[in-house]
């Protein structure tokens, strides 16, 4: 694959059709701001030895990338590498951006932190880094996700957050960035936003897949350290899709890794339950750029399903839909059923417990491995870990804790 | 002559500054708002903005997001605004009208079909607020081949230099937003407005239009001392919003406001102690 592919997004923010800017104009100016002070510090060594020390000392990385043999063995086909995301600090791969764009927000003298969520996990992350640098901190979430995820509304408020239920619209995540956009408009003067995946405006899909590279970069180390060679596959799930991304894109110009975004089926793709904009959405304009959306026949963004809440997007990144549109990268979905198999396997025969978003790749990795090779190699990048969901898998078991 | 030039030049003859009151179409229910345009332009409404429900309305204040919920409810569509357009036009072919929201629908549509469909309604022009010109080439012109002015945005934070591009762009009017903010805010602030505008001329001959911010007769008449066109939507829409339950009191309720914008603006800068003789508040 040529590396016009790898080089995108073009200046003004597009992958081919997609992505671009599509905002009020009252934001053209900060995001301009923004994606010049990027490039500036991008390519500055003091940034990037401060980016590199806190990813070292306070996220924990270089994250494991651990050969799964047990589970490989059982499923009787390529070799399992599950890339550790969730032994990051908060437990998810959220931490890479926002310690990246905390520390943006630090260079360009901004006072107060705003972030969406939807699960809690990017909120989680933004008001831990927003904690450790003294600024003050205000998360939106949608309403239903306040009930649905009162461990992590905790967790935030513990770290000094504010969080703020959203009850406009569906009153979940998407009605969640609405509202930190109009937060946005109103303060933008000492005002950073912390979008949690490659969605948004330019130059946020570039920077947050910057933030998220780290991943692909080490993973391509360490699957050559234990391999001697590049995978055949990979596969992560895909939400806004930021973990998927961050491991996709510094293969992108190896042709001979296949690639695979699993999105969340929900009740089936087929259903109008379902969160899968890749697979079985359509193009439009959302949240600032212009990519694949679960919408109607009018142009309205319909409410989406996932027993995920963090793959609970009507919308997904604009560099994975023309990933899907030039055929560099596969789209798939996973159901609630199939995603929650595949979080007791893990769980049971590795003693791993992923979260609900990266058990729907796990599920889709159990497809494809005992179609493969036994000398050919697989990686799932683990996004995160699953102690937030153990109230949701309780529950459908009929179980309280 | 376009409706909007017209407009506006017959305006500058009498001296006078432009009232453009916004609603949403199908709130509370798609039945009101013909009759609703109707009442508007008999109180004193210069121009109409419709505005085309959205899911995901970015850039409004809870006024205009509830009234979005509202319409949506009754599946309120963009084919449908452009049917109480053409209604709307059966009886009056002068009031320019000017759509008002997102670009999803739009781009759902079809741009080449939107525009056909609206320039056949009569639509005078389009603003979608996601939408600035940077991305706005394809649709501009389809939209300027059918004579449909396209409505740029205008913000505090918007650069000398992109003013310029802005203004070279557009035709009909410009909007300034008076505020950094959603639709809606309180935090209006005249004089600032006044500078700006004053900037916005050195790169335009067209009307400006302000809006964001103006939620009574004496905003509306200190921005109409400073303005082309005073833009008025969420104290309208709270005017729809507190009726919804008895629709046949809008009208009633959205004419009493926009008269008393209009006698307002027509007196000219204030004078002390005006507000309180025409309207016995002590403003
Ligand atoms: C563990 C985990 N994985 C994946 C996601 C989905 O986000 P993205 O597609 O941006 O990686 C989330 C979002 O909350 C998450 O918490």
């Amino acid at each position: 694959m040529s590396s016009e592919v790898a080089d995108l997004p073009d200046a003004s923010g597009h992958f081919g059709v997609y992505g671009g800017r599509f905002v009020a104009e009252t934001l053209i100016e900060p995001l301009d701001e923004l994606t010049a002070a990027y490039e500036r510090l991008k390519n500055d060594a003091g940034f990037q030895a401060e980016l590199d020390r806190d990813l070292a000392d306070y996220v924990g990385r270089p994250s494991p990338l651990y050969f799964a043999e047990r589970w490989s063995n059982m499923l009787g086909g390529a070799k399992i590498y599950l890339k550790r995301e969730d032994l990051n600090h908060t437990g998810a791969h959220k931490v890479n951006n926002t310690i990246g764009q905390a520390l943006l927000a630090k260079h360009l003298g901004k006072t107060r932190i705003i972030a969406e969520t939807g699960a809690g996990q990017h909120g989680v992350a933004s008001a831990t880094v927003a904690a450790r640098l003294g600024l003050e901190c205000v998360v939106y979430m949608g309403a239903e996700d306040v009930k649905r995820q009162a461990l992590n509304v905790y967790r935030m408020k513990l770290l000094g957050a504010t969080v703020v239920p959203v009850e406009s619209g569906s009153k979940t995540l998407k009605d969640a960035l609405n509202e930190a956009m109009r937060d946005w408009v109103t303060n933008v003067d000492n005002t950073f936003y912390i979008i949690g995946t490659v969605a948004g405006p330019h130059p946020y899909p570039m920077l947050v897949r910057d933030f998220q590279a780290i991943i692909g970069r080490e993973a391509k180390q360490q699957i050559m350290a234990a391999e001697g060679r590049l995978p055949d596959a990979l596969i992560a799930c895909v939400g806004g899709g930021s973990n998927a991304i961050g491991l996709f894109h510094p293969f992108i110009e190896d042709s001979d890794v296949a690639m695979y975004g699993v999105e969340a089926a929900g009740d089936g793709i087929d259903t109008p339950r379902h969160a899968a904009p890749l697979c079985a959405g359509r193009p439009g304009v959302l949240h600032g750029n212009r990519t694949y959306l679960v919408e109607d026949d009018n142009g309205q963004i319909i409410e989406t399903h996932s027993i995920s809440a963090g793959l609970d997007y009507p919308g997904v990144g604009p560099e994975h839909a023309w990933l899907k549109d030039i055929g560099r990268a596969n789209y798939v979905a996973v159901n609630d059923d199939e995603a929650l198999k595949a979080f007791h396997d893990l769980t049971k025969i590795e003693g791993i417990m992923p979260a609900l978003e990266s058990s729907h790749a796990l599920a889709y990795a159990a497809k494809l491995a005992p179609t493969m090779r036994k000398d050919q190699t697989i990686i799932v990048n683990l996004s995160g870990r699953g102690d937030k969901d153990i109230h949701t898998v309780a529950g459908l078991e009929g179980i309280t804790v | 002559m376009s409706r909007i030039k017209a407009c506006f030049a017959a305006l500058k003859a009498e001296n006078k500054k432009a009232l453009i009151p916004f609603v949403t179409a199908g709130d509370p229910n798609p039945a009101v708002t013909v009759p609703l345009m109707h009442v508007m332009v008999e109180a004193g409404a210069d121009l109409l903005e419709l505005g085309v429900p959205f899911s995901d309305p970015m850039a409004e204040g809870p006024t205009i997001q509830k009234a979005c919920e509202r319409a949506l409810e009754h599946g309120t569509s963009l084919r449908d605004v452009l049917a109480m357009v053409s209604e709307f036009r059966h009886t009056n072919s002068t009031t320019p009208v000017i759509l008002m929201g997102y670009m999803n629908p739009v781009e759902i549509m079809g741009y080449q079909a939107f525009a056909t469909a609206a320039a056949e309604a009569g639509v005078d022009g389009l603003l979608t607020v996601d939408m600035p010109p940077e991305e706005a080439g394809a649709l501009v012109e389809v939209l300027k081949a059918v004579e449909i002015d396209p409505i740029f945005l205008l913000a505090p934070t918007t650069t000398d230099e992109r003013v310029a591009k802005i203004c070279a762009e557009a035709s009909g009017f410009v909007y300034y937003v008076s505020l950094k903010g959603v639709t809606g805010a309180a935090n209006l602030d005249v004089a600032a407005v006044d500078a700006k505008l004053a900037q916005i001329r050195r790169h335009t001959e067209l009307p400006i239009g302000v809006g964001f911010g103006i939620r009574d007769a004496e905003t509306a008449q200190r921005v109409a001392a400073v303005a082309d066109a005073v833009v008025v939507g969420s104290a309208v829409v709270n005017r729809v919003a507190e009726n919804a339950e008895s629709p046949e009191k809008i009208n009633e309720a959205v004419a009493t406001l926009l008269c008393e914008m209009r006698v307002a603006m027509d007196a000219g800068p204030p004078k002390v102690g005006w507000f309180a003789k025409l309207f016995g508040t002590g403003k």
